[in-house]
């Protein structure tokens, strides 16, 4: 970015909720199921019909609120978007105007430079989504109203981000509080996390905003910071060339990275928002928003700092342990199994997510159970097998699903600690190598390491190191005498 | 005239709705005549009255999370003017290129 410039940037972010049905209508929400199955009168905005709303999703809402520090309006009110377009049948959508649930939050981002930054959330309102339209067909095109009426809450942030980097920490923090509080699983590439934003650019120092453009469908989050580092470059070197930036919707392509205006004369936005007439408005009590703040769970910034203190885990470690609800959980289930508490850390943030990675399963599914994490890690510590055996055990933990203690058995892998079968391997080796013993003794002392690989070799890994180590050197100093 | 032709336009544009030339123009007066007629209401002083979402009092009455059976897709699909075995049809809305 030019450095006179700054970025001015807000994000409306858009969370599916897991309800198990949708906002007005005992329709399921689930996602895959044939076209237009997941269908009623209500969701398919028969007239007539009357929307009933579904008290988890408010919940839902309040915990999100709750959990970014927002005010809980004791009266929220919906409201009637208007506008027409072939996945909405009822031609409005049901949403939040001027009373929505949450209000005036914020939460803490931590950025790359080892600073903390406070980004304010205008508001959270809970609305319905639009179904689906399948624009691929040579001369019509398809609707499924199937995800028609599931429960979103769109949260609002302020314009507080000054660049791509905080608007994606921004998001990257919204997914993790709205997993760990399991109320939308927070996929953007599957549409249940989406995010639309707003830009523009300013000289530094400037008080007043220039003129922002929204950029759509960036389906990932790397879009979302492509897409913004596009459209920051773009306006700024519109405004050095002496044009100016005209406020339009843009769409991001992935594709070809760019972000394209929007075709198609689509009137401008004039939805004409008034009172929902059939919902009248949403109480949420005191007495409710304590007993919904009663199931708020642990988020994710006390958890890493307990993991600190709990586990004395370095930073470092506990940020990437407690990046997801399902890791943290993880991890401390192999805390209750073993108490080394960083072998433990080690082996997730290292040979357990680079499976997860690689084979891009969820570590709730991972073969491996914390329970026999732990057995391994306990294997080590006890001396049963030696670190290096654990790395060999380790892979078939992964294929057979079985306990470490029985791998290690089957594959008769126990280490050697028996110091009378390491002294015998050992004076086998001394015998087989009698230049490196004589170089040894004439003070070449690098020869060791050789000695000690050619014992751990002939016990095929299985004899324990530092005896290796130990009953070598004291063999090789009684050759001196 | 606080409405102006323009503005009906707009609107009939914004309803899908399409009119002679001579409809708008009544439209026109009629709107205007509706709105000067509602106009009397400012002359109240409502600088302590809370705004008012509703006509009558109450609040909202909440369902379960529990799922109830959904509607078969033929009988969905019944009153679509256009239709295949699952979808609803409707004209080309974005051109693919
Ligand atoms: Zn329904």
């Amino acid at each position: 970015m030019n450095s006179k410039y700054e970025a001015v940037i807000g994000l409306e972010v858009h969370a599916q909720l897991l309800t198990e049905t949708k906002l007005f209508c005992g329709c399921s929400t689930k996602f895959g199921n044939p076209p237009n199955t997941n269908v009623c009168p209500i969701c398919l905005g028969h007239p007539g019909v009357l929307p009933v709303l579904n008290k988890k999703a408010v919940e839902y809402a309040v915990l999100m609120g709750l959990a970014t520090n927002c005010r809980i309006n004791e009266k929220s009110v919906f409201a009637r978007k208007n506008y027409f377009y072939p996945d909405l049948p009822k031609g409005y959508q049901i949403s939040q105007y001027d009373l929505p649930v949450c209000e005036a939050g914020h939460i803490d981002v931590d950025l790359s430079d080892g600073s903390t930054k406070r980004l304010g959330i205008t508001r959270i309102h809970l609305e319905e989504d639009a179904g689906k339209s399948i624009h691929d067909q040579a001369f019509e095109t398809l609707v499924d109203v199937n995800r028609c009426g599931v429960p979103l809450i769109e949260i609002v942030s302020e314009p507080d981000m000054r660049s791509a980097e905080e608007a994606y920490q921004y998001l990257s923090k919204i997914k993790q509080i709205v997993q760990y509080l399991s109320i939308c699983d927070g996929n953007m590439e599957e549409g249940s996390l989406r995010c639309d934003a707003n830009i523009s650019v300013r000289l530094k120092g400037e008080t007043k905003l220039g003129t922002k453009t929204e950029i759509k469908n960036m389906n990932s989050f790397k879009n979302v910071e492509k897409a913004l580092n596009y459209e920051i470059e773009r306006q700024i070197e519109l405004i050095e060339d002496g044009g100016k930036v005209i406020q339009e919707t843009l769409l991001w392509n992935a594709d070809l990275n760019i972000a394209s205006p929007m075709r198609g004369k689509e009137e401008a936005h004039d939805y004409r928002y008034f009172p929902e007439p059939d919902l009248m408005p949403v109480i949420v009590s005191n007495d409710w928003v304590k007993e919904i703040s009663e199931n708020l769970p642990e988020l994710p910034e006390a958890r890493k700092q307990r993991f600190t203190s709990e586990y004395k885990l370095p930073t470092y470690d506990a940020d990437i342990l407690t990046s997801s609800r399902d890791l943290a959980d993880y991890y401390e289930e192999v805390a209750k199994v073993t108490a080394d508490y960083k072998s433990a850390s080690n082996w997730i943030m290292g040979d357990i997510l680079k499976v997860v990675n690689e084979t891009k399963t969820s570590i709730k599914d991972f073969s491996i159970k914390p329970v026999q994490l732990g057995k391994l890690i306990n294997l080590i510590n006890n001396n049963t097998i030696s670190g290096k055996i654990a790395k060999d055990v380790f892979p078939f933990m992964l294929k057979e699903g079985k306990d470490p203690e029985v791998i290690v058995k089957e594959k008769n892998l126990v280490q050697i600690t028996d110091s009378s079968a390491i002294e015998s391997a050992i004076q086998k080796i001394l015998n087989n190598n009698p230049n490196e013993v004589e170089q040894y003794l004439s003070g070449k002392e690098k020869v060791f390491g050789f000695l000690v690989g050619q014992v751990m070799r002939e016990t095929k890994g299985k004899a324990n190191p530092k005896a290796v180590n130990d009953i070598l050197k004291e063999s090789l100093e009684a050759k001196r005498k | 005239m606080p409405v102006s032709k323009k503005d009906v336009e707009h609107i009939a544009e914004l309803a899908k709705l399409s009119f002679e030339e001579s409809e708008i123009e009544s439209f026109t007066g009629d709107l205007n005549e509706i709105l000067s007629y509602v106009e009397k209401l400012n002359e109240l002083n409502t600088d302590n009255v809370e705004p008012l979402s509703y006509p009558i009092p109450g609040q909202n009455v909440f369902r379960d999370d529990i799922s109830t059976p959904s509607a078969s897709t033929q009988e969905a699909l019944k009153n679509a003017p256009d239709k295949d075995e699952s979808f609803f049809k409707v004209p080309k809305v974005i051109n693919m290129d």
